[in-house]
């Protein structure tokens, strides 16, 4: 636990260490209406999808298909606007949660039924889902004009300070991270994600928790849709496409081990926050803005080899240990060196 | 004792490779039959310019899928390659040197994911997430929303040129070398059994003596150097060097790669099935297109098709794969548990 | 209780996996209160049953009664649920939960809304350890536990499943004398509470210890039950083998030649110390220890699989490269590995790519169609594989013709030096005899062979020179006339009296 939280502040500390950098360079950054406002409303949808994205990771899958479900929902959301404009506001954005919640179980139907690869499954439906939006919208896009205007406010308006999209945001965080931590059903997905043939083997209801975690996916990502209706003001066939990869990315840099099993959706958070405001700081310290997605990448790179460099350095300190207390201590099989993750996949198939 | 239960024809023909061979010959049947302009020259002239890139990089991903690895970075190294092949052109360097360089630094981004994967033991798909980013960034860095033309002609029209009156381009012939080669290094060569030993067990690999870590290093280089000429033939056959150049290739690779039978899991996979698989995609995609169909569409199909080709298997194998899991005595289950 | 009605009762229970029959007719009668020891060599059907008991496999046939009720579990989790639990010899636990979660998994208590009550699930496990009489942090993750604490963290949560009938699979092939002792007074324990419990042991000196009642099986059936006081150990080996002892260890005598492994120094931070021996051609040096203490990674360490942290290896005058297997084997290095299906073969591939996957793989630089097939027929027919064909995968044969094409493989490289680990783990009587006459005509040829093995008697039976190893050292060496089981097995448990530092090497 302690190397988790530890986890988490290193991803803070960066975080604030950028917005001080930046913040010295131009003080605009932070302390301006303006600049306050960017910090906390940017981030806001990312942070959506990298916690629905950190449920699906924790338990060793993968969505790569939310980037196209936040097209599709958002796209229906601007379409109910038009086509049912009496409905109220709650009922359109429940109808978009709606039909995210159903294209991730679909996703997690496939997954946890046919027991075939999260990978190959959410690179298909991401084709899929784009497909269909792209065939329903055509060239067809929803603008600001078409949608209430009290939607759109949604998009800007402030709270004592603080935008109505991270007020959800942080909503979303809050009650996905209580229920990780104190549901039964949180703890089995990290025990899905630590070892899923143990998991099959305990009885744990392994593929319910497999669709509940897709379809969480999925209504965030639908929900996710909303809020980037009400940001934008305009949503194109073309929405969210290659936002699978910042999500992952996101959820990466925040310390969700990639093979499941640990990490925090406070994480994944911090990680999404991380990367938007990267991005923005960038051209203020003079980089253009060209270079952003170089950064990112290199971000990512850097904080899975940390990683890896925090783990190994742990089991070596286990092995030292080993050697330090020898009778009546411990005495372990097999190597010292941790297992090369190569083997990993093949742990899946062994499972199914 | 028998070296082969069945002779070797009927394995052949019995593979999972051969079904997409066969649904290949069938679409293209079908297509010419019910497709007006389908059967035209220009219709095979434009399919093979269009796959080029994408069997290009599918002949290493190939190899790479059949270790259970994965390279997504593939389309950046193409984007990064068609910048770099721009810029040095503009620069004045000759077009064979630029490409050489290009070709080089492709090799290069390889060697990066290949050392992280393999000697930083980073699982595969978050790596190349990365520098998926990385590499694209580092394209639209160097080149912003600019773009470099003004290739010679002579370059430009070689890339889309045809073979005398036929209507095959020239590059076929490029094409069908390297898949030859690719062929038979998966097929005919210690080293392609190494590869596919890796994907099936790489433990039991190690213990043969196979050098692990050096095959993957080797694989993700040869992705990023083939990628990278895959990146000059995009710039010629499209006269124009830009960042975004290629963007989300590396799905279209991946789902080919995977319709053609590789197994995601690693170990099983044949070179005909991957150039079928490439095949088949730009077949749908031309008739479709023949046909009115929009882009979304064909995207829908492929999509579909990869869910598809996952999945049928394993319902189809599902009885088949039970019933073999239960006949096999665990003698090592300890130890299959924890791994 | 002897004559309380039994707990758990198997009459006459069958599986088979394919063509191999695993478990042809087991029988098992435990009683409540009482600590019945279940014996019998490698692959006599052992762990069958307790996988049937367990829910692992279904049985092909047979009765199965749980408090005289016949039961069929489907599951693991179904017959947890009934109270069975099983202890593996290595537990699957969640690494990345803590030794609490891990415990309460599924079921842990709640507090309102549903919420999981933290602080009564970590005052339960600390009881539940505090009633073992065991120390353990109760909020650790359960990554890194040693086995022993492994074990019995899988007991405290048969425990809090108020499991009536617990086995224990070969729970202490890995562990220390002093964990042994904790583990045996938990047992008891649980005895006295009135539980069944049921204790897999080749050991028959911890069965002595520790059991009631004994069950003997070979082959797969149920040879005898008595009462422990009523038979002695003797009487127990001659059951549990069946069969002359000489005819199964055909040891030729051989005169050692040249020194074709030297191992100097070896040293891995964890794992093993400064291990030197030599190993002459024409000689079987056999490496006895107890599971755990360091054999199979100095084995693994010596032929570059692991690499080492000081020390060197010389093969045939050549000092190797550490860390490069194809070193080791081009230097005449060949390892038959512990793990047979993990790292022995690749099981999905044909038996011919296995058979030449070294030897012809290291010469040609393109493998034309039949090359690989033409190296197998003959090495498979050298050593007498049975296998449907030879592009059948290597999966659908028994363990002990997987042994073979792994000997075979190896033997096709004409190796100076062969590392045998655990050479006849879980094969056939019939098979493993064949393997050590292999081994012995081998040796007579003038290969040097290490042999590990965890089976004191094939040690014994078949080595020209023992090396004991304990705790990642070698702490004796003795010749055959020295190696008697006793000072074997002094010299290999940890905290013996006196190290025995016996026999002219």
């Amino acid at each position: 636990m302690s190397l988790l939280r530890r986890r988490e502040a290193g991803i803070a500390l960066a975080l604030l260490l950028v917005i001080g950098v930046t913040t010295v360079v131009q003080p605009g950054f932070l302390f301006s209406a303006g600049g306050w406002r960017d910090l906390l409303l940017t981030p806001a949808i990312l942070v959506v999808l990298a916690v629905g994205q950190a449920v699906v990771v924790i338990t060793r899958n993968v969505d790569l298909s939310v980037g196209s479900v936040l097209g599709l929902t958002a796209y229906l959301t601007g379409r109910l606007f038009i086509d049912a404009p009496d409905l109220p506001l709650v009922v359109v954005a429940l109808a978009a949660v709606a039909a995210g919640t159903l294209l991730g179980l679909v996703n997690g139907a496939i997954v946890a039924f046919a027991r075939v690869p999260a990978l190959v499954i959410t690179l298909g439906t991401l084709y899929v889902y784009r497909g269909v939006t792209l065939t329903w919208a055509g060239s067809d896009r929803i603008d600001a004009g078409d949608m209430p205007r009290a939607f759109l406010r949604l998009g800007t308006q402030q709270v004592l300070g603080v935008p109505v999209l991270t007020i959800v945001a942080a909503v979303v965080l809050a009650a996905v991270a209580h229920y990780l931590h104190t549901s039964r059903g949180g703890r089995q997905l990290y025990a899905i994600g630590s070892d899923p043939a143990a998991a099959a083997l305990a009885g744990l209801p392994v593929r319910r928790r497999l669709l509940g975690a897709f379809a969480l996916g999925g209504a965030l990502a639908g929900l996710a849709g909303v809020m980037f209706a009400a940001r934008y003001g305009t949503v194109s066939s073309g929405a969210g496409t290659g936002m699978e990869l910042q999500v992952v990315g996101a959820v990466v840099v925040g310390g969700v081990a990639i093979f499941g099993g640990s990490g925090t959706v406070a994480g994944a958070a911090l990680g999404a926050m991380l990367l938007l405001t990267i991005n923005r700081a960038l051209p203020v310290v003079g980089i253009p803005d060209f270079w952003q997605r170089a950064v990112v990448g290199a971000l990512i790179i850097g904080a899975i080899a940390l990683d890896r460099v925090l783990a190994t350095r742990r089991s070596r300190r286990l092995a030292a240990a080993r050697d330090a207390d020898p009778p009546g201590g411990t005495t372990a099989v097999g190597p010292a060196a941790p297992g090369p993750d190569h083997d990993r996949t093949r742990t899946e198939e062994a499972t199914a | 004792m028998r070296s082969h239960a069945r002779p070797w024809w009927q394995r052949a023909l019995l593979t999972r490779e051969m079904l997409t061979v066969a649904i290949l010959v069938v679409a293209w049947v079908v297509a010419s039959a019910t497709v007006r302009g389908f059967d035209g020259p220009l219709t095979i002239t434009y399919l093979v310019l269009d796959i080029a890139p994408v069997l290009l990089v599918a002949l290493p991903m190939t190899l790479i899928v059949a270790t259970g690895e994965i390279d997504l970075s593939v389309a950046s190294v193409v984007g990064l390659s068609s910048v770099t092949f721009g810029l040095l052109y503009q620069a004045g360097l000759g077009l064979w040197a630029a490409l050489a360089a290009s070709v080089l630094l492709g090799a290069v981004c390889g060697a990066v994911n290949g050392a992280l994967v393999a000697y930083a033991g980073l699982p595969s798909l978050a790596v190349t997430i990365g520098s998926l980013a990385l590499y694209r960034g580092l394209a639209v860095g160097l080149l912003g929303t600019t773009a470099v033309t003004g290739f010679p002609d002579s370059w430009t029209d070689g890339a889309t040129a045809n073979l005398s009156e036929s209507p095959w381009p020239v590059v076929t012939l490029g094409l069908l070398a390297l898949a030859a080669v690719f062929a038979v290094l998966l097929h005919a060569t210690p080293f392609g059994r190494n590869v596919l030993d890796i994907g099936r067990s790489s433990e039991a690999a190690r213990f043969s003596g196979v050098d692990v870590r050096r095959t993957l290093l080797i694989l993700f280089v040869l992705s990023g150097a083939v990628s990278a000429l895959a990146g000059v033939y995009y710039t010629l056959r499209y006269g124009s060097a830009r960042g975004d150049n290629a963007t989300g290739l590396e799905l279209q690779v991946v789902a080919a790669v995977l319709l053609g039978g590789v197994s995601i899991f690693g170990g099983r996979g044949a070179l005909h099935g991957v150039v079928a698989g490439v095949l088949l995609i730009g077949v749908l995609g031309s008739a479709l297109r023949l046909e009115g169909v929009t882009v979304n569409v064909i995207n829908i199909v492929i999509g579909t098709a990869l869910v598809v080709s996952v999945v049928a298997p394993r319902i189809a194998g599902g009885v088949r794969v039970r019933r073999r899991a239960s006949t096999s005595p665990r003698d090592g289950s300890a130890v299959a548990q924890r791994s | 209780m002897p004559n309380a009605a039994p707990m758990l009762r198997l009459e006459g229970v069958a599986k088979s996996f394919g063509p191999v029959a695993a478990l042809r007719s087991g029988t098992l009668v435990v009683r409540p209160g009482s600590i019945h020891a279940l014996v019998g060599e490698n692959g006599a059907g052992k762990s069958t049953l307790v996988k049937i008991v367990g829910g692992v496999h279904r049985r092909d046939a047979g009765v199965v009664e749980l408090d005289g009720t016949p039961v069929d579990f489907g599951g693991p989790a179904e017959a947890k649920a009934a109270g069975v639990a099983v202890i593996h010899q290595e537990p699957a636990s969640f690494p990345d939960l803590t030794v609490t979660e891990n415990i309460y998994l599924g079921r842990e208590p709640l507090r309102r809304f549903r919420r999981i009550d933290r602080r009564a699930m970590r005052d339960g496990a600390r009881e539940l350890f505090r009633s073992l009489g065991v120390d353990l942090d109760p909020d650790r993750p359960a990554e890194g536990l040693s086995i022993a604490d492994q074990q019995i963290v899988e007991i405290a949560k048969a425990i809090s499943l108020d499991a009536r009938v617990l086995v224990m699979d070969e729970p202490t092939a890995a562990l220390s004398a002093v964990e042994v002792r904790r583990l045996f007074t938990v047992a008891r324990g649980l005895r006295d509470a009135g539980r069944a419990v049921v204790f897999i042991s080749h050991r028959l000196d911890e069965v002595a210890d520790l059991c009631d009642t004994v069950t003997v099986m070979r082959d797969g059936a149920h040879v005898s039950t008595d009462a422990v006081a009523d038979v002695t150990p003797d009487e127990l080996v001659r059951r549990m083998v069946g069969r002359d002892v000489a005819e199964l260890y055909p040891k030729v005598p051989s005169t050692p030649g040249e020194v074709a492994l030297r191992v100097e120094g070896l040293e891995s931070t964890g794992t093993f110390h400064d291990v030197s021996f030599e190993v002459r051609a024409g000689e079987i040096v056999g490496l006895a220890g107890l599971v755990g203490a360091g054999r199979s990674e100095i084995a693994r360490a010596v032929f570059g699989v692991d690499r080492y942290d000081a020390g060197r290896v010389v093969v045939g005058g050549r000092v190797l490269t550490p860390g490069d297997p194809a070193a080791a084997i081009a230097a005449g290095l060949a390892l038959v590995p512990e793990d047979r299906r993990l790292q022995g073969l690749v099981v999905e591939s044909s038996v011919a790519r296995n058979v030449s996957s070294v030897a012809l793989r290291r010469r040609r630089a393109v493998l034309l169609p039949g090359a690989e097939a033409e190296l197998a027929r003959d090495w498979a027919g050298r050593l007498a594989v049975k296998a449907g064909a030879l592009d059948a995968d290597a999966t659908t044969m028994s363990g002990g013709n997987q042994q073979k094409v792994v000997l075979a493989k190896w033997l096709a490289t004409h190796p100076k030096v062969l590392i045998v680990d655990e050479p006849t783990r879980g094969i056939d009587v019939g098979t493993k005899a064949e393997v050590h006459r292999l081994l012995s005509g081998l040796a007579a040829q003038g290969l040097a062979v290490l042999m590990i093995s965890s089976e004191l008697s094939e040690v014994l039976g078949m080595a020209d020179r023992v090396l004991v190893v304990r705790e990642g050292r070698i702490v004796a060496e003795l010749d055959r006339a020295a190696a008697t089981p006793e000072a074997v097995m002094r010299a290999a448990t940890p905290g013996a009296s006196a190290v025995a530092e016996g026999g002219a090497a």
